[in-house]
């Protein structure tokens, strides 16, 4: 059977080596995807090796890794693509890294956190009743709730690359998500969090993350809608400097 | 929500961003390239004066032309603030590239309006 040579990064920090690549040679079936390559490497050739995964089938979001310099979803990537290899796998980039392929992302949850991505009322109605939404209302932001959190925009930004404090992709567009949700009251309290050094303004719009996000979310055109909007907000709040709700 | 001028600059940007790739091609493809290779007739002096006379007509090229230097200065900001590294030096370089988007724009006016 033909094979393919694999270039995984390893650091077992355990052992006090330096990260490094480790070339592994594996039957090159057509039917398999990286992430399957990992498991073969992992069940059959060297256990040591450490990398997330879960639903294998592109909605869970643990297992992006980088693929010959590519963010991608290891579950959704053929490995016949690479024929005749080498296929080098990295993990993440901008992220620092655990062990092997693993990423620490408490960052990315941080950031999560910081743009309220909940259903936000001004007053909190009774759990009886019901916030009817027509299907166009649905529409205006479901390409936006799409995301599975698997941070391959976060890898691609060289923004947040450069700028580790930077919101970033993924956050940027769920606040989006909420703020365009005909059920949601949180646009201001959101708008101020992300005005500032670390918001919407640091993106300058290489539009990486839209270009590798799996999931079509298109954070790169969810970010310059904000934009607009803040924007609109800062005119009117120097025009109408009476009209606060505005 | 404290005031920052971000936005501010941003809709500059913007708003030059869609002026110059609204207007400048159709420009440069009239007077860059079809009235040098004789594709069309050269118009005539006095119809263009004519034209330039008229305010909203001058009022249109300012628009064009200075919101085009701050779309390039917001841009050329961030290159080299991010590009090359130059933190250090933001407060300068912002300085410097909205300064020179201002000035140019200063000169516009005055070759527009004043002359």
């Amino acid at each position: 059977m033909e094979t393919i040579e694999i270039e995984v990064f390893r650091y077992q920090p355990e052992k006090g080596s330096d990260p490094a690549f480790q070339t592994y040679e594996i039957p090159l079936n057509k039917d398999w995807v990286i992430l399957d390559a990992l498991n073969h490497i992992k069940d059959h050739i060297d256990g040591s090796l450490s990398f997330r995964w879960s639903c294998r089938m592109g909605v869970c979001g643990s297992c992006g890794m980088v693929v010959n310099g590519k963010p991608v979803l290891t579950c959704a990537t053929f490995l016949e693509k690479f024929a005749p290899g080498p296929v080098r796998i990295e993990p993440l980039d901008n992220f620092p890294v655990v062990r092997d392929l693993v990423i620490e992302m408490s960052d990315f949850l941080d950031k999560l956190q910081k743009v309220k991505p909940w259903i936000i009322r001004e007053e909190e109605g009774s759990t009886e009743e019901e916030y009817l939404q027509t299907p166009s209302q649905l529409a205006d932001y479901k390409q936006y709730s799409m995301c599975i959190n698997c941070m391959l925009c976060y890898s691609a930004c060289p923004v947040y690359g450069l700028e580790p404090g930077f919101t970033g992709p993924a956050a940027l567009a769920l606040a989006q998500r909420y703020n365009m949700d005909s059920r949601d009251q949180g646009n201001r309290d959101r708008m101020e969090a992300l005005s500032d050094d670390t918001g919407m303004w640091q993106c300058t719009f290489v539009g990486d993350c839209s270009a590798v996000c799996p999931k079509n979310v298109d954070p790169a055109g969810a970010i310059q809608r904000y934009k607009v909007e803040g924007a609109t907000h800062w005119w009117k709040t120097l025009l109408l400097p009476y009209g606060k709700d505005r | 929500m404290k005031r920052r001028a971000e936005p501010f600059w941003w809709s500059l940007f913007g708003a030059g961003g869609v002026m110059s790739a609204m207007f400048l091609p159709v420009l440069l493809l009239f007077f860059g390239f079809a009235v040098p290779f004789g594709w069309i007739d050269v118009p005539a002096y006095e119809g263009l004066r004519t034209l330039l006379d008229m305010f909203l007509v001058k009022l249109l090229l300012f628009a064009i032309v200075a919101l085009s230097f701050f779309h390039w200065a917001h841009r050329f900001r961030f290159t080299l603030y991010e590009g090359l590294q130059l933190h250090r030096f933001s407060r300068t370089i912002a300085f410097l590239c909205y300064g020179i988007a201002i000035l140019l724009s200063v000169f516009a006016c005055y070759v527009m309006f004043v002359l």
